[in-house]
């Protein structure tokens, strides 16, 4: 067995509404950044999946998004896997 | 026969005592259920009530959907059995998937806490049979999620089977076609944001919901 690091990326489906994304698009011209649009806010979930290989790990990850990390009425995901468990990942390290 | 009630609660479930002393003040018999056991006991109607089920982490409803006792609530709806879900009780059968579409962030992120005006468009419901289509409801809502979404071929679905059962006449939350509550195809399980168990009395402002949870009894 091998672990595996994933990074789960879960947003808005194309055509949904997307209220805090609508709310930061309005936000941004304020502080003088009239230059931004589309806009869009999701969510970024990591875990750490031990399965025999690649393969076996992104099937896994992705039935775990389809059954709970996502709802697909409204949501879409990405999933990225790196080898080797990185507990300490940059974002948990910071206070 | 006295109908009993059973109301659903999940850890964060904040609205059951008030379902159940309304069921109790129109007559029926409340009975607590608890989420983590597989069985609706001897319920003859289902409530889930309102509050933030498991914290509402990750996404409304999400967690609860897992709760031991949804597989039970599932069987029982199949069975023909009158589920009612409100406000958290309704994302949760999105979430599980007897409803369809879902409930997001209301647009322009505001918490919504107002009593609002409802139009019932069926009667053709567990939570309807009494009232009449058309009729204006007084009843509060109380929540950040309330946004109805879904598909346009499930909208459709929806239109076309007369599933839209609760419209806001001031849309408050961005609700697609203005929904406030749906039914699924059998008609035996309503989904809707609005809090009926706080408006049965007179004192609480409005007794609108009555005839709403009265149909269940």
């Amino acid at each position: 067995m091998s672990s595996y690091e994933a990074r789960i990326e879960v947003g808005h489906r194309p055509g949904i509404l997307d209220p805090q994304g609508g709310v930061i698009e309005r936000a941004l011209p304020a502080l003088g950044y009239g230059n931004v649009s589309h806009v869009r806010v999701g969510k970024s979930i990591r875990l750490t999946v031990e399965a025999p290989d690649e393969a076996a790990a992104r099937s896994e990850v992705e039935e775990m998004c389809r059954k709970l990390l996502a709802n697909p009425v409204i949501e879409d995901f990405s999933i990225e896997l790196f080898p080797g468990d990185t507990p300490e990942t940059p974002g948990q390290e910071q206070v | 026969m006295t109908t009993r009630v059973g109301v659903v609660t999940f850890p964060g479930t904040n609205c059951e005592q008030d379902v159940a002393w309304a069921v109790k003040v129109l007559g029926g018999e409340p009975q607590i259920l608890w989420h983590a056991d597989p069985t609706v006991g001897s319920a003859d109607v289902v409530v889930l009530a309102g509050g933030f089920a498991h914290g509402d982490y990750l996404r409304t409803g999400a967690i609860a959907r897992f709760s031991p006792v949804m597989d039970a609530v599932a069987e029982f709806a199949r069975a023909g059995g009158p589920v009612v879900g409100i406000c958290n009780g309704f994302q949760i059968l999105c979430e599980a998937g007897l409803l369809s579409g879902a409930l997001q962030k209301n647009a322009g992120l505001k918490f919504r806490c107002q009593t609002v005006d409802l139009r019932v468009e069926t009667t053709s419901t567990v939570l309807t049979r009494r009232a009449e289509t058309g009729q204006i409801l007084r009843i509060p809502i109380n929540h950040f999620e309330g946004n109805f979404v879904c598909d346009e071929g499930t909208l459709k679905g929806l239109r076309e089977n007369d599933q839209i059962v609760l419209r806001y006449v001031e849309n408050p939350n961005g609700s697609l076609d203005d929904i406030a509550g749906i039914c699924n195809e059998g008609r035996n399980v309503v989904g809707l944001m609005p809090h009926p168990e706080r408006a049965t009395e007179a004192i609480l402002g409005s007794a609108d919901g009555a005839v709403l949870l009265r149909s269940l009894l």
